[in-house]
């Protein structure tokens, strides 16, 4: 079979700096997924989009060819004119992107924005557009196509807006699929339902899909073919079962040691000690009444229920969930942003066997002296640093507030922190935009650590990070809870990521902890269907350990779908059951 | 369904609203001490002239000014019967103007439609102005069309009404025979409505719907181009061109429909900064719209005259904001189903 696609040499440059991706050349057949992997600023997104002409405002195509062979004969792409390329958007070659939440636009029905594929591309009449656009959301797993076509994007779900892109890229029947990190923006369990999709769909079709990815657990999952790039150049490329299975080139190798696995484990943990907590989370519980349009009442969601979690100093608990499944706010409640129903409590202790607080009974002194022992990181180090203030200020400001040394003292200790975290005292004087992502997060890191704090919530500061990013930023947080004796409530949506770090394990859903459990122990038993499906659902880079996608779909469901001993409701929720020693799981004993 | 049940329940909160404005303004217009014809009566008594006294005085009971605040704010609403019944604004009754000595409606009555005329006209002007420019100006941005467009929208901003006024009436009138000041030529002033009274308007009005306009023609034009900016980079615009749309369409169907949306919420905080904003350029060019009445009825405490001129600018204002959230809903369905989203 010959190349349905192939790139030839391609450069891309911004005006007239040098060029950000050089000499790239690969293809890929019909039936065949190309997998692109790289960190971001690897030139891996520019390049697919190169292929539909889809660049930024101010990048060029300098050099290269990419031709099309399909079923319309030979096309030279970077050749045509705008016009006719026009006509292959969408058409021959169609796309699918990262945000799905962001992709589509709000004030047009999801029926009324995919139908328009066909209205451009398409000659046939409304009526069998309509139904070719209901059939393909049938294909794509919408259980009411009809419902879903009269929809708009905000009524759905970000795994169900995915599916609507994908239907809205599948609809023309392409013969290249270019999916731009279609699952980074999707919980896990998610993203393997979204990525079996893709397969089955091209199973059905035989299409080519260009996978660009930075997971390499990902490509391990779905491509024949994989192209790794950095710095806009390929490092390597090859069959995946070479590439994956004997990484030849140091890049590959690096990035392959930094992506998060969640191990086998051959045995379970003993039960976690709970004596000397820093932290003491008691039946705590928030409803939030959201505010209707004001011409209707208000609902109310419970966010979480009756979450009972300790923090024994000096180590880490982690809580795990998908969006929505109230981790987060568990965490604000915990620092005391946020106030708990009546009859929950949060006790902190700062030093062992000293006086408790009461987190949300202080007054303005004890509030105070709290902040100073209590600190957070937060999840996108791009957002959480003010651009106008140096870094200096940004980690002198905390002294300040607090009344802590003269100016002198302040400088030097940010300076110390900066050192903590690996940077280098002449950054003292630079603007956070002068820094990467990774080490934005260490200043980051370095901020909440100026006051010297007893206890760091850590609300998922790694996933706005690329992979060999998050590993160096894990390394740095392990290093200094060992270093400093701090301990860590550590909020994320990546069983693998807190395979590493935690001590214990509490696994949310739906705004209760259904499982927790040392990490070994949920590894090498887990009994929850949900924990289950989040173990199954974790890519792993190992062609030889595909994702279960029937364990994800037992789990991953409605709570009504699992068996009988774990269902809840609303009203009934069964207890939280100690199954084994340290191992507690919500079910019908 | 909902839109008619948003639609009724924004005009009776619009009611509400109103009637705590007429609480309001007639508070505000009595909070200087004395009123109109108690200031006349004692004018007249310290220069001896007690004929004129006794009419004041018959003016006073007539009109209820010797009762207690409240129940001269029930009797001028109308909520409660006055002297002569119940007679107050919502019966239609708008009250005496001491100063000109005519019942408010008369003074009122014409200049009430001029200035809703050139008002509108002038909103009219901004929107067929600053949406062609503005949509322009955010397309071929960084261009000279949009440094072009920038530079005449500051010039509008900058330049001073009135002073605006003054030239375009100078060269309007030297190059295109424009008249001068007036909504209408006064040949045709106290005549029926004729097809040639309305042709005198409209020549009238088009320099003062281009002096009010300018400057909210140029403010909206940058607001629409910086929406229309940001619009422009949010990941959907790229689905669409992916799907293979053309630039034109694409730019229509998505960013512009998102930019909408500020733009109609302007079209309630527009009408009344023009109303305000129109009562010097009124006075400049000689219009007989309201603004220049009520600048005479607040120097000179003409309570009814002012309450009834506040008020109506009030409804103007209201009934803009009731217009542009009604509009909102309809055009953005996040607002619509705003209840249902989680």
């Amino acid at each position: 079979m010959s190349e349905l696609l192939t790139v030839e040499d391609l450069t891309i440059g911004f005006h007239d700096a040098d060029p950000v991706v050089e000499k790239v050349s690969f293809s890929v057949r019909s039936g065949e997924t190309l997998a692109l992997v790289g960190e971001s600023g690897s030139g891996k997104t520019l390049s697919c989009r190169a292929v539909l002409r889809i660049l930024p405002r101010a990048a060029r195509i300098r050099s290269g060819r990419i031709t099309l062979n399909g079923s319309a004969g030979r096309t030279v792409l970077t050749a045509l004119s705008e016009r006719r390329m026009r006509a292959i958007r969408g058409d021959a070659v169609s796309m699918i992107f990262q945000e799905p939440m962001r992709s589509l636009s709000p004030l047009h029905r999801i029926g009324n924005q995919v139908i328009e594929v066909l209205n451009l591309h398409g000659d046939q009449g409304t009526k069998a557009a309509r139904k070719q656009v209901l059939d393909t959301f049938e294909r794509v797993g919408f259980p009411d196509p009809e419902r879903a076509y009269n929809a708009y994007p905000f009524e759905m779900s970000g795994g169900m807006r995915q599916r609507a892109m994908i239907a809205m890229a599948m609809v023309a029947k392409p013969e290249v699929l270019i999916a731009d990190e279609p699952t980074t923006a999707l919980d896990v369990t998610t993203q393997a339902q979204v990525l079996g999709l893709i397969k089955d769909l091209q199973r059905d079709t035989g299409m080519a899909v260009i996978l660009v990815t930075h997971d390499l657990g990902v490509v391990a999952n779905m491509a024949q073919h994989v192209v790794v790039m950095n710095k806009g150049r390929v490092m390597e490329s090859g069959p995946a079962p070479l590439v994956l299975g004997d990484p030849a080139h140091g890049y590959t190798r690096k990035l392959f040691a930094a992506a998060p696995a969640i191990p086998q484990v051959a045995n379970p943990a003993p039960a976690p000690s709970h004596h000397d907590l820093i932290l003491d989370i008691r039946g705590v519980s928030k409803t939030y009444t959201m505010r209707g349009a004001s011409w209707k009442a208000g609902a109310t969601v419970q966010a979480c229920r009756g979450i009972d979690l300790k923090v024994p100093r000096g180590k880490t608990l982690a809580i795990v969930g998908e969006s929505g499944s109230g981790k987060t706010t568990c965490a604000r409640i915990a620092l005391g942003a946020e106030l708990p129903d009546p009859g929950g409590e949060v006790v902190f202790a700062p030093e062992a066997g000293g006086p408790t607080i009461a987190v949300h009974a202080m007054d303005r002194a004890a509030r105070t002296a709290f902040q100073r022992k209590a600190q957070m990181v937060f999840q996108d180090p791009y957002s959480s640093l003010s651009p106008r203030m140096r870094v200096v200020d940004a980690l002198t400001e905390p002294l300040e507030i607090h009344r802590i040394g003269n100016r002198r003292d302040r400088r030097d200790k940010a300076a110390e922190m900066l050192a903590m975290v690996g940077l280098k005292r002449d950054m003292l004087y630079r603007y956070p935009h002068a820094f990467s992502g990774g080490q934005r997060q260490r200043l980051s890191i370095a901020r909440a650590l100026t006051l010297d704090p007893a206890l760091l919530v850590c609300d998922e500061p790694t996933s706005a990070l690329d992979v060999s990013v998050q590993e160096q930023i894990l390394t740095l947080l392990e290093e200094i809870r060992d270093r400093v004796g701090l301990s860590y409530l550590f909020i994320s949506h990546d069983l693998a990521v807190v395979a590493r770090i935690a001590d214990e394990v509490a696994v949310m859903r739906q705004g209760l902890v259904v499982e927790q459990a040392p990490p070994d122990t949920l590894f090498h038993s887990p009994r929850h269907p949900y924990t289950k499906a989040l173990i199954a659902a974790q890519p792993t880079p190992d062609i030889a350990r595909p994702i279960d996608l029937r364990l994800v779909s037992q789990g991953a469901g409605a709570p009504s779908s699992w068996p009988e001993a774990f269902r809840f409701s609303e009203t009934a929720v069964p207890a939280l059951a100690e199954l084994a020693p340290g191992h507690k799981v919500r079910c019908h004993v | 369904m909902t839109i008619l049940r948003y639609a009724i329940y924004r005009f009776l909160t619009m009611l509400l609203t109103l009637v705590v404005v007429s609480v309001m303004v007639f508070v505000i217009i009595n909070l200087p001490p004395g009123d109109y014809l108690s200031n006349q009566i004692n004018e007249l008594r310290a220069t001896g002239q007690s004929q004129g006294v006794a009419q004041a005085e018959f003016l006073r009971t007539e009109y209820a000014l010797d009762r207690p605040l409240w129940e001269q704010y029930l009797i001028w609403v109308g909520f409660a019967p006055g002297p002569n019944g119940f007679s107050g604004l919502l019966q239609g009754d708008f009250g005496w103007s001491f100063e000109f000595d005519q019942p408010v409606a008369d003074i009122v009555g014409g200049a009430l439609w001029m200035t809703v005329l050139v008002n509108l006209s002038a909103v009219l002007f901004v929107y067929m102005v600053a949406l062609p420019l503005g949509v322009i100006a955010a397309a071929r941005s960084k261009t000279w069309v949009d440094y072009t467009a920038a530079f005449v929208g500051y010039l509008g901003l900058a330049t001073p009404n009135f002073l605006l006024a003054l030239i375009l009436f100078y060269y309007g009138n030297k190059y295109f025979n424009l008249p001068i000041g007036g909504l209408m030529d006064p040949a045709f002033e106290g005549e029926p409505m004729s097809w040639e009274k309305v042709k005198s308007v409209l020549v009238h009005m088009i320099v003062p719907t281009f002096v009010i306009g300018t400057s909210g023609a140029a403010a909206m034009m940058q607001r629409l181009r910086a929406n229309l900016l940001d619009e422009l980079g949010k990941p959907y615009v790229e689905t669409a061109q992916a799907k293979g749309l053309s630039p034109s369409r694409m730019l229509t169907k998505y960013p512009l429909r998102m930019a909408f949306n500020p733009f109609v919420a302007d079209i309630g905080n527009l009408l009344p900064a023009m109303v305000s904003g129109s009562v010097l350029v009124s006075v400049v060019l000689g219009l007989q719209t309201i603004g220049p009445a009520l600048l005479a009825a607040l120097k000179s405490q003409d309570q009814f005259l002012a309450g009834f001129v506040l008020m109506f600018v009030a409804l103007l204002t209201l009934v803009g904001t009731m217009i542009s959230d009604v509009l909102l809903v309809l055009l953005d369905p996040r607002i619509r189903y705003g209840a249902r989203e989680t």
